[in-house]
């Protein structure tokens, strides 16, 4: 309840309805409509306001709406204020009505105060009535020319406003350009900070339909237009600042001076309080020194104090934006912060979501010279009596010993966690040391004394419970009482909840019965017998099958579930390296925060203009130049092709086009499919599964090993590809979006490859002379993206490709999909075998 | 560009709600408060300060125990819209004197008008206080200030010091005083927070400095502001980064590793004689936000014990001893320390004499807690308690137990040796003499003693 209503509540005790109080206020508003008594002003406003905080919690106050229109003809300016507020919020819902303020507003529109003016402008664009267009052309055409810059202020957004009620109406009265004039000549710097977000949105929903306006969008990152803004750059508030600094994000300097100007201009930016300015000047460093690797490094160092004094500087909330930020840029360069490792320690009373990033840092700067540090640092957390927090630690000490060459020091502590007879932190530890024997089998002697001491059943975290069956059957020769263990586990089955622990306990018992055959017998039986019988699906299927295979072959069941393993070099990163740079594209935007690009997160139509147009923007620019194919086409087709088919599944529930397309599956889990399809058709067919390579090759592939799919050398094959190939950007479009991707992959560029590339013409005529031809392409070094095709000779079967390369890192990302599954291995032979003779011919 | 801002109260309800561009249904404050309430079902985390629910972003802060959140579908900068939230509660607070539930529900149309000007169709135009003098025609309705607690850095000063007009911060920058004509004056604040953490052995682990100058001007016409710092303030670790506690001691020089400044400062004269002049805008704004890592002495030491003292029981010894000169008193001083698990009572023993010291035992998160009033530069003070426990204790108990937390307030009092040296205001006439307060203060952030 709002305090007017409150402090005037009738006794009764009955929460308001709103009903009576409502029909109520409309009998006192018509008394005091025509009334010109002294003194019905401040009853008015009385009323007014007892209104508006209804409308503030929700009641529906719009039957009001003509009442308050009678009582608005009152030259009481905070009168005024609150009726424009009203009828803001009501006039879309009551279309009819708001056609009696337009009057009163209009006139408002020429009052000679120019707060009036403003005000009534502002309120009549709000009106978000879409018959009532036709009288907001007028008075925002005079707001526009306006001598108080206020009112200019207010008519540019209101243009924005009347864009998004009626897009014609706006473009036929040619506003655009009138603000294009204002962006460059106003001397208020708020109405050109206004003029360019206007245009911003303007354009970029145009430009999928008009070339001028995508023309349009390309100018505002054009050099006269980013020195004009960036000369009067202090003048803008701090706010529009960041506004111009993000649009000189998009610009693209011509060389390497231009970027020292800039860099030099904005230097002190990095000084100002405000996070928001200072994160956006950074953006612009960092992007503007993507390809000179030294230049980009010093920025690293440059801006590591002025982060670091925002993130102890505001408030919690701030310091989590900018700490978050922090992280991203760890993550990518650990080695830049790796003496800095003090500062992410973490401090007791901050919130969790601090801590979490604080502990993820610490994690990635750790290296020889400090792990020692660090590691003591976190023990000390292990015991924190914020329990996730604590769990979280041990975690981060478990990763910092997967990424250390020397664990000496750090598997002890591991191991003291575990007698530290706290149930979280054994449960965490023997995780831990599950993975860590995984990657380190020579640790196993140390760590199975201490694992050995621990009662099964102080341990009930399924996670955890699995991890010391696995470890019991691994290891069961080395510890004494492991059958009698299992055995006491297999006993108490039916207490066990978790599936993935019967799992476990399913195959230990199996490796153990191999290694120890007399002692385990018997508990094998019983574990087969509860198994075979268990309602869960998987538990049930893998019982049985073990049962089948030990009857056929007991030996080829040992080496179908225990055969000889290989240490684990690396663990398999969740997050692609694709996903991170686009990330790192999106800084000082909510998609660092989240940790997800942003097409992840928000609906197509609202992703921020500029942030697509860019890409689009490049990549048109590439296409006219080549002539290939209109420019407004691309700019339709690469919206859609600029997302690969995992984006397409996320954003497919939100789309209502109608169109049926399916895709079977995206890039993950299609290597998953196969893999688990290559260990069943593997065991399934006993004779098969004594080819223990295979078997054990499908294995690491699911451990995401990594076993490199293609040869090293590529060797022509036999496909032969149409030299006239043919293809218009519409099929393509479709066919990227029906197809699946066959095959994904990261291939390096040659040293003469990165030199020929200076520009994506270069690489578009040595591919065509390969028969593949390209549809579009686009950036600007270093980076370059890349749509391909070709098509079998004599056969209509198409072959597409994306191909995003980074001249820094020397890398290409390419993405195959092809009408014939059978051949896109060959085609990406010959694909490779032709772009790895760039730049040599 | 945001969508939607609000300010709900800690029930929940709506005290403000202004839409700017119709894209975010209108339950959002709902699906808003429910999401932030049960962030994790045992209610032990809280949510983080950015969202997304069903593609749509919530930002909130929280100000006063009252929840500033804003909407959007766009991918928009986190900091700005966390600034700006910031900013909007502190031009709020710089119209109303006081910023609370109480005063935004007596005010909201008031509010209303602000936010009208703040913000256009989700675009920031001006958080400018001063700017936005001109657009606001509601008379702010002030509420009590004495009971509420006020916000902001500034507010530690209405306690004990009888010196400082203890309304001053509080005024609104818009109403009038009883009197008729506004007072002349202004404050500088130099805040500093600082974070220690020792380790079980009394060493120093990590110390940091996290410093505001602060400023509030009820100057009239706008005069410009010279303020001069310590000349031998250097900034800038002469390139290393690494944390070194040696590398100044002794020297008496003040090394700051990092500042920045607010738009309005000017730095002309900066690096000669470390001045910084500017024209003060309207209402409270940081002039200056500094960081040290340069060693200093912590004002507090911290000594604690825990050790079994017979079977089921234990006894835990805490001291803390002032280490700063006996003019000075800190006071509010909260200690905390986490007590095993399986601990079931505590009694507590004070020294003899002591006053104005109360000490609890929260059963629930099994904490002990010890409160003191004030704490008098060079004195010592011991607390005493006698535990009980639950069961047999196995391992160490250094590990179940800890660390020894503190928090405190010092007036007139900082660690960095920052100070203003002057503070001059460009004279309009022989007879103008505003009012100049400098004030110091010094607060614990984390200051933690390990076990």
């Amino acid at each position: 309840m709002a305090p007017p209503a409150q402090s005037q509540r009738s006794p009764s005790p009955s929460q308001p309805s709103g009903k009576s109080e409502v029909s109520d206020l409309k009998l006192q508003l018509r008394q005091l409509a025509g009334s010109r008594a002294p003194g019905v002003d401040d009853s008015k406003r009385e009323l007014f306001k007892k209104v508006i905080s209804y409308m503030t919690i929700g009641i529906d106050v719009s039957s009001l709406f003509g009442e308050m229109v009678m009582c608005s003809a009152t030259s009481d300016i905070v009168l005024k204020k609150m009726c424009y507020l009203y009828v803001g919020n009501y006039a879309k819902v009551n279309p009819d009505l708001a056609l009696l303020t337009i009057n009163f507003l209009q006139r408002d529109c020429r009052d000679e105060d120019p707060m009036i003016r403003g005000l009534a402008l502002r309120s009549l664009c709000s009106l978000r009535v879409a018959n009532l267009v036709e009288y907001l052309v007028g008075p925002l055409g005079s707001g526009l020319k306006d001598s108080n810059s206020y009112v200019r202020m207010v008519a540019v957004m209101g243009v924005l406003k009347l864009y998004h009620i009626s897009a014609s109406t706006c473009i036929d009265a040619d506003f655009p350009s009138i603000l294009k004039h204002l962006m460059l000549h106003d001397s208020d710097t708020q109405v050109v900070a206004n003029c360019l977000s206007a245009l911003q949105e303007i354009w970029s929903a145009e430009a999928s339909t008009s070339e001028e306006a995508s023309r349009e969008r390309e100018a505002l990152i054009s050099k006269p237009v980013i020195y004009y803004l960036l000369n009067r750059i202090k003048e803008f508030s701090e706010w529009a600042q960041c506004l111009v600094l993000e649009l000189v994000t998009k610009y693209v300097p011509s060389d390497s001076s231009e970027i020292f100007d800039i860099m030099n201009l904005l230097e002190d930016r990095l000084q100002h309080a405000n996070g928001a300015v200072v994160l956006a000047t950074i953006r612009v460093f960092l992007q503007l020194t993507l390809s000179m690797t030294d230049v980009h490094q010093q920025v690293y160092e440059r801006i590591k104090a002025p982060l670091l004094t925002l993130v102890s500087s505001g408030s919690p909330e701030q310091s989590y934006a900018v700490l978050s930020h922090l992280h991203l840029l760890v993550m990518r360069a650990p080695y830049v912060f790796s003496s800095d490792y003090k500062h992410f320690y973490c401090q007791y009373n901050e919130p969790s979501y601090v801590k979490r990033l604080k502990l993820e840092m610490l994690t990635a700067v750790a290296n020889e010279s400090n792990t020692y540090e660090i590691v003591t640092e976190l023990c000390e957390y292990a015991a924190n009596v914020d329990i996730p927090i604590a769990r979280e630690s041990i975690r981060a000490v478990g990763k910092i010993a997967l990424q250390q060459y020397d664990v000496n020091a750090i598997v002890d502590r591991l191991l003291q966690f575990l007698e530290m007879e706290k149930d979280y932190v054994t449960a965490e530890a023997l995780v831990l040391v599950k993975d860590l024997l995984r990657k380190y089998p020579q640790w196993s002697h140390d760590c199975i004394a201490v694992v050995g001491n621990i009662s099964s059943k102080n341990v009930q975290e399924p996670k955890a419970k699995a991890a010391l069956i696995w470890m019991l059957g691994e290891y069961s020769q080395d510890m004494q009482d492991a059958p009698y263990v299992l055995e006491s586990l297999v006993e108490n089955w039916d207490e066990e909840h978790s599936a993935e622990v019967r799992l476990h306990l399913l195959t230990a018992v199996m490796k153990c019965f191999f290694k120890r055959p007399p002692e385990t017998q018997s508990a094998l039986g019983a574990a087969l017998a509860a198994g075979i019988a268990d309602f869960h699906q998987d538990v049930h299927d893998r019982a049985l099958f073990y049962y089948r295979i030990l009857r056929y072959n007991v030996s080829v069941a040992e080496r179908v579930v225990n055969p000889p393993k290989q240490a684990v070099s690396v663990f398999a990163d969740t997050q692609s390296s694709e996903i991170k740079d686009r990330i790192f594209d999106e800084f000082n935007s909510l998609s660092v925060l989240y940790q997800k690009p942003s097409y992840m997160f928000t609906d197509k139509e609202h992703r921020v203009p500029l942030e697509f147009a860019d890409e689009l923007g490049n990549l048109s620019i590439g296409e006219a130049a080549n002539n290939v194919v209109p420019t407004q086409m691309v700019e339709e087709n690469d919206k859609d092709l600029l997302l690969t088919t995992s984006e397409k599944e996320e954003t497919k529930g939100s789309r209502n086009n109608g169109s049926a397309y399916t895709v079977p599956y995206d890039g993950s889990s299609t290597s998953v499919f196969a893999s688990q399809a290559q260990i069943e058709s593997a065991v399934s067919n006993p004779t098969l599964a004594g080819h223990s390579p295979q078997a054990s090759f499908a294995i690491d592939d699911l451990l995401g090993l990594g076993i490199p799919a293609t040869p090293a050398v590529p060797s022509p094959p036999q496909l032969k590809l149409n030299t006239k190939a043919a293809l218009d950007p519409s099929t393509f479009q479709q066919k990227w979006r029906q197809l699946p991707v066959a095959l994904s992959q990261e291939i390096s560029v040659n040293p003469q490859g990165v030199a020929a590339l200076t520009a994506p013409q270069a690489l578009l005529r040595h591919m065509q002379s390969h028969s593949i031809h390209c549809i579009a392409s686009g950036g600007q070094s270093p980076n370059f993206k890349f749509f391909f095709f070709a098509q079998k000779f004599e056969e209509s079967s198409n072959y597409l490709v994306e191909c995003v390369i980074n001249t820094s890192s020397a890398k290409a990302q390419v993405k195959i999909k092809a009408d014939d599954q059978n051949t896109s291995q060959d085609f990406s032979t010959l694909f490779e075998s032709a772009f790895s003779k760039f730049g040599t011919s | 560009m945001i969508s939607q801002f609000f300010v709900l109260s800690q029930r929940g309800d709506n005290i403000v709600f202004r839409d700017y561009r119709g894209e975010v249904a209108k339950g959002s404050a709902e699906i808003f408060f429910r999401k932030v309430k049960f962030w994790k079902e045992d209610g032990q985390e809280e949510a983080p300060p950015v969202f997304n629910v069903d593609g749509v972003n919530y930002f909130h802060v929280k100000v006063v125990g009252l929840l500033f959140v804003a909407t959007t579908r766009v991918n928009v900068s986190p900091s700005l819209v966390l600034e700006l939230l910031q900013r909007i509660a502190r031009v709020i607070k710089d119209y109303l004197g006081v910023l609370s539930e109480d005063s935004l529900r007596k005010n909201f149309v008031l509010v209303y008008e602000l936010l009208d000007e703040v913000i256009d169709f989700g675009y920031v135009q001006t958080t400018s206080t001063e700017v936005l003098k001109s657009y606001v025609f509601n008379e702010p309705i002030v509420v009590d200030a004495a009971r509420l607690q006020p916000l902001g850095p500034a507010a530690i000063f209405m306690q004990g010091t009888k010196r400082m007009p203890g309304t001053a911060v509080t005024k609104s920058v818009v109403a009038n005083e009883p009197g008729g004509r506004k007072r002349e004056e202004v404050f500088v604040d130099i805040i500093e927070k600082i974070s220690v953490t020792f380790s079980s052995s009394g060493y120093i682990l990590t110390s940091e400095i996290d410093g505001t100058i602060q400023m509030k001007s009820y100057l009239s016409g706008n005069p410009e502001i010279r303020l001069a710092l310590n000349e031998d303030l250097s900034i800038g670790r002469g390139g290393g980064t690494v944390y070194d506690y040696r590398s100044s001691s002794g020297s008496g020089a003040v090394i700051l590793d990092d500042c920045n400044f607010h738009e309005s400062v000017r730095l002309d004269s900066f690096d000669m004689d470390r001045t910084l002049s500017l024209v003060p805008p309207d209402g409270e704004f940081p002039v200056m936000n500094y960081r040290m890592t340069q060693e200093f002495k912590p004002p507090f030491r911290i000594n604690c014990l825990i050790e079994e003292a017979g079977q089921l029981k234990a006894e835990v010894i805490i001291k803390v001893r002032a280490e700063f000169p006996s003019n000075i008193t800190a006071n509010t001083i909260a200690v905390q320390m986490p007590l095993p698990k399986y601990t079931t009572r505590a009694s507590f023993e004070l020294e003899p004499g002591a006053v104005g010291q109360r000490t609890d035992f929260k059963e629930a998160n099994k904490k002990l807690e010890w409160g003191l009033k004030k704490i008098v530069g060079g004195s010592e003070h011991t607390l005493r308690a006698k535990l009980t426990f639950s069961q047999e204790s196995h391992a160490n108990l250094t590990k179940e137990a800890g660390p020894v937390s503190m928090t405190f307030t010092m007036p007139m009092y900082n660690v960095s040796r920052l100070q203003v040296k002057y503070l001059q205001i460009a004279k309009k006439s022989s007879s103008y003499n505003p009012y100049r307060w400098v004030r110091y203060v010094t607060q614990a952030n984390s200051y933690v003693a390990r076990i």
